[in-house]
């Protein structure tokens, strides 16, 4: 019955300590330093108007746009219901799938042979939201973006160059490119949507 | 050399750094030395005065466990109103209802036990209340109750002859205030400048650059996150924990979290050596779970960077890895080094799926946590090592012919047979749980339609995801194939039971061990003595857990994992 009583205190002491002055402290370090306002996500703009948040993916599929990695969040990018494909490596109905959009991203890119392809483009990432593809998934869509905008492939390939992100201090983890980031340097560059 | 790689040594190198001084402290912190944070003194004070608790009052190891018990059975009960209630209490901006009863019977247990496991998806299934009155709150105490079970554990150790080994109330607050507390401080200080949301205002609405609508859940994640992974407990704020954009921003974000995983229960290893003053045999048994661990490391970052060989087979270029279910900004490397962080130790948190790791990662993943003695929960994983050092202690002792003894004290029949059930009760949930769901998917297939058919991929790997998901139970875990859909019924019932049957009755047992021994007359050190801190004995406990423990497992591995691994 002590022990019981004890237990009740110590809990509701618990409570006061980590979920409110433990969350406090965090949560005024983070209006202070977190690159997003008050504490929410990062977000970003293009012409002063906010057009998504840098860390989470979305869908494109103009042919202006870089593409995105294939997703399985809800209907596709869907940032409320995170969620990878859960497909194991021999299943047969996912191979069947990737193989589909194999074919697919070959009909988009005429101009690509099939050993070109990046996996990253044709299987889903872990969350369902990943804002990143690597530098060879841009690269590889280059011309076909240059085309649809035209633009000259020189001009869409220096943009990607200037948005890929090295490695953490250049010696970490691989090098990557936010795909709404450089979509949106595009469109500073290029406007298409009003 | 590839960056990859170097992320992965970096990352190894960073925990053992960290650990090390990490270990000293706490060794101190638990002995009651002058230690830097002592100017957390007064507030500790209070803390005992408002709960009725004296600190100073000494327990014996009934008394301890019976004070550990009761409060775990009140936090079920918190728990368990607070999750079907949620709907109706305050900080719920995206009006989320209330858990099922079996839903939170399943998430309630599996937050108590430090396990996490979670059958809901963080941003549908819970509140902001929730998620910080119970989750987060029960991620700082129930990490504090395995510690507070190692430290009186080696306080009992560390004496000659004692008849008690602490108070457990004051154990479990110094591991708050003293060790969980200022390290979640400075990793969330990090997180949130690498952007994890730290926010109340509820979903942000968006309109895409393409023009569609986009809601994105956010909230306080940057508490949670690292407690959820210095804890050992692994349940992530979003649905897809850490591989989440929101939970693991950037590269740096996942050496932060990847290392918080493995640093207190390193730092747990050599704080045992430190406190009951034997380094050697500290060193000895971090050098067997390091090998163990490394062994693992190897295996999984070479499976998962190498690819998927029926990808290669399409002829596309692979040359990123295995990339189904992993993300860009992490890479296959990282990736593979944390499914193995993640799984010696009981913490369960992933940064990519396991259901479509490769089929002999998957083995890995599992048989670390079928083993469940490298590194481990914070304390508890100690402990469970602890248990086969008693068993490899009375092996050696009969093949070498003579007395078993631990640190000076006899180990007998009773502490044996304790150790034995102990041991022996990890593969019995395990696979007679998987056994259960395998007949039932068979024979009863009726049931199984009636509960979504469970199972997202069919043949070896199915049973792979059943036998992973009862495995990461029993270790209290809480990753798992995520395909599986475990959120019915007979998953959130019969996991549940195995939760509590494998977090209570092997901390009960080794309690009960250590103060039993402490009980016993002290033999001092003599020539006839079996030396624990040798190499030899380090070899021959690995090898008793090797037998014992990951053997047990290998016909159900070799229809899942290894069958699967074959058929590539």
């Amino acid at each position: 019955m002590k022990n019981l009583m004890r237990s009740i205190r110590i809990t509701w002491v618990f409570c006061v300590f980590f979920s409110v002055c433990y969350i406090l402290v965090l949560w005024i370090f983070a209006q202070l330093a977190a690159p997003g306002e008050g504490g929410n996500a990062e977000t970003v703009k293009l012409n002063g108007k906010v057009v998504g948040v840098a860390n989470v993916g979305q869908v494109f599929t103009k042919d202006v746009f870089f593409w995105s990695r294939p997703s399985c969040a809800g209907s596709g990018y869907d940032g409320t219901s995170s969620a990878g494909s859960n497909k194991g490596v021999t299943n047969e109905e996912y191979l069947a799938e990737v193989e589909a959009r194999i074919d697919t991203f070959l009909v988009h890119h005429p101009y690509l042979k099939r050993e070109d392809v990046p996996a990253e483009m044709v299987t889903a990432s872990a969350s369902g939201l990943d804002p990143d593809i690597t530098p060879e998934c841009a690269y590889i869509q280059v011309k076909r973006v240059a085309e649809a905008r035209g633009m000259s492939e020189s001009d869409v390939k220096a943009i990607v160059d200037k948005m890929v992100e090295k490695p953490l201090f250049g010696l970490f983890g691989p090098a990557k490119i936010n795909v709404l980031k450089l979509n949106v340097a595009l469109e500073e560059a290029n406007p298409t949507i009003d | 050399m590839n960056t990859e790689l170097l992320g992965v040594i970096a990352q190894i190198v960073l925990m053992m750094v960290l650990s090390y001084p990490l270990g000293k402290y706490i060794a101190k912190v638990y002995k009651g030395k002058k230690v830097w944070s002592d100017f957390m003194k007064p507030l500790e004070n209070l803390i005992f005065r408002l709960s009725g608790i004296n600190p100073e009052e000494e327990m014996n190891w009934k008394q301890f466990l019976r004070a550990l018990l009761v409060v775990n059975a009140f936090w079920f009960v918190w728990g368990m109103i607070l999750l079907v209630m949620q709907g109706y209490l305050p900080l719920n901006p995206d009006g989320n209802i209330g858990q099922t009863v079996h839903q939170a019977f399943n998430t309630c247990i599996s937050f108590m036990v430090n396990c996490n496991e979670q059958h809901y998806s963080g941003e549908t299934g819970l509140t902001y209340f929730t998620q910080l009155f119970v989750i987060m709150l029960f991620q700082f105490i129930t990490a504090a109750t395995g510690m507070a079970a190692m430290a009186g554990i080696m306080k009992a150790l560390g004496e000659k002859t004692t008849q008690t080994i602490g108070n457990f109330w004051k154990y479990l607050v110094l591991s708050c205030t003293r060790i969980l507390l200022p390290l979640s401080l400075v990793v969330g200080f990090i997180l949130i400048t690498q952007g994890i949301p730290m926010g109340f205002d509820g979903k942000m609405e968006i309109t895409t650059l393409e023009g569609n609508p986009q809601s994105i859940s956010q909230g306080p994640a940057a508490a949670i996150v690292p407690i959820k992974q210095l804890g050992t407990n692994g349940g992530g704020y979003y649905g897809v924990n850490s591989s989440h954009p929101l939970e693991n921003p950037t590269y740096l974000s996942n050496m932060t979290e990847c290392c918080s995983i493995l640093m207190i229960p390193m730092a747990m290893v050599f704080a045992f050596g430190f406190y009951v003053n034997r380094k050697r045999l500290g060193y000895s048994i971090y050098g067997v779970m390091q090998a163990a661990f490394l062994i693992g490391v190897c295996i999984n970052v070479s499976q998962e960077m190498g690819g998927n060989p029926r990808i290669d087979a399409m002829g596309i270029a692979q040359d990123g890895g295995a990339m189904e279910g992993k993300e860009v900004r992490l890479g296959a490397g990282a990736t593979g080094l944390w499914s193995v962080v993640t799984t010696v130790t009981s913490n369960g948190s992933v940064n990519g799926m396991h259901d479509s790791t490769m089929p002999l990662s998957g083995m890995i993943e599992m048989l670390n946590m079928q083993i469940n003695t490298w590194f481990g929960g914070v304390g508890v994983g100690w402990m469970n090592y602890f248990t086969f050092i008693i068993i490899t202690v009375f092996i050696s002792g009969l093949m070498v012919g003579r007395t078993p003894e631990f640190m000076c004290h006899k180990v007998e029949a009773r502490e044996m047979k304790i150790a034995s059930i102990v041991a022996l009760l990890h593969p019995f949930v395990i696979l007679v749980g998987t056994a259960l769901a395998t007949y039932l998917y068979v024979h009863v297939s009726a049931f199984v339609e009636s509960e979504g058919g469970w199972l997202n991929n069919s043949g070896f790997h199915g049973l792979g995801e059943m036998l992973y998901e009862f495995t990461s139970c029993a270790a209290n875990n809480g990753s798992g194939f995520e395909g599986l859909g475990d959120n019915t019924w007979f998953w959130n019932v019969s996991c549940g039971i195995v939760l509590i049957l494998s977090r209570f009755i092997p901390i009960i047992g080794q309690v009960a061990i250590a103060g039993l021994l402490a009980q016993k007359k002290y033999i001092p050190e003599s020539a006839g003595t079996l030396q624990t801190d040798t190499v030899t004995f380090g070899v021959m406990t690995f090898a008793v857990i090797f037998i014992v423990a990951a053997l047990s497992f290998f016909p159900a591995q070799a229809l899942s994992t290894l069958a699967e691994h074959f058929s590539l």
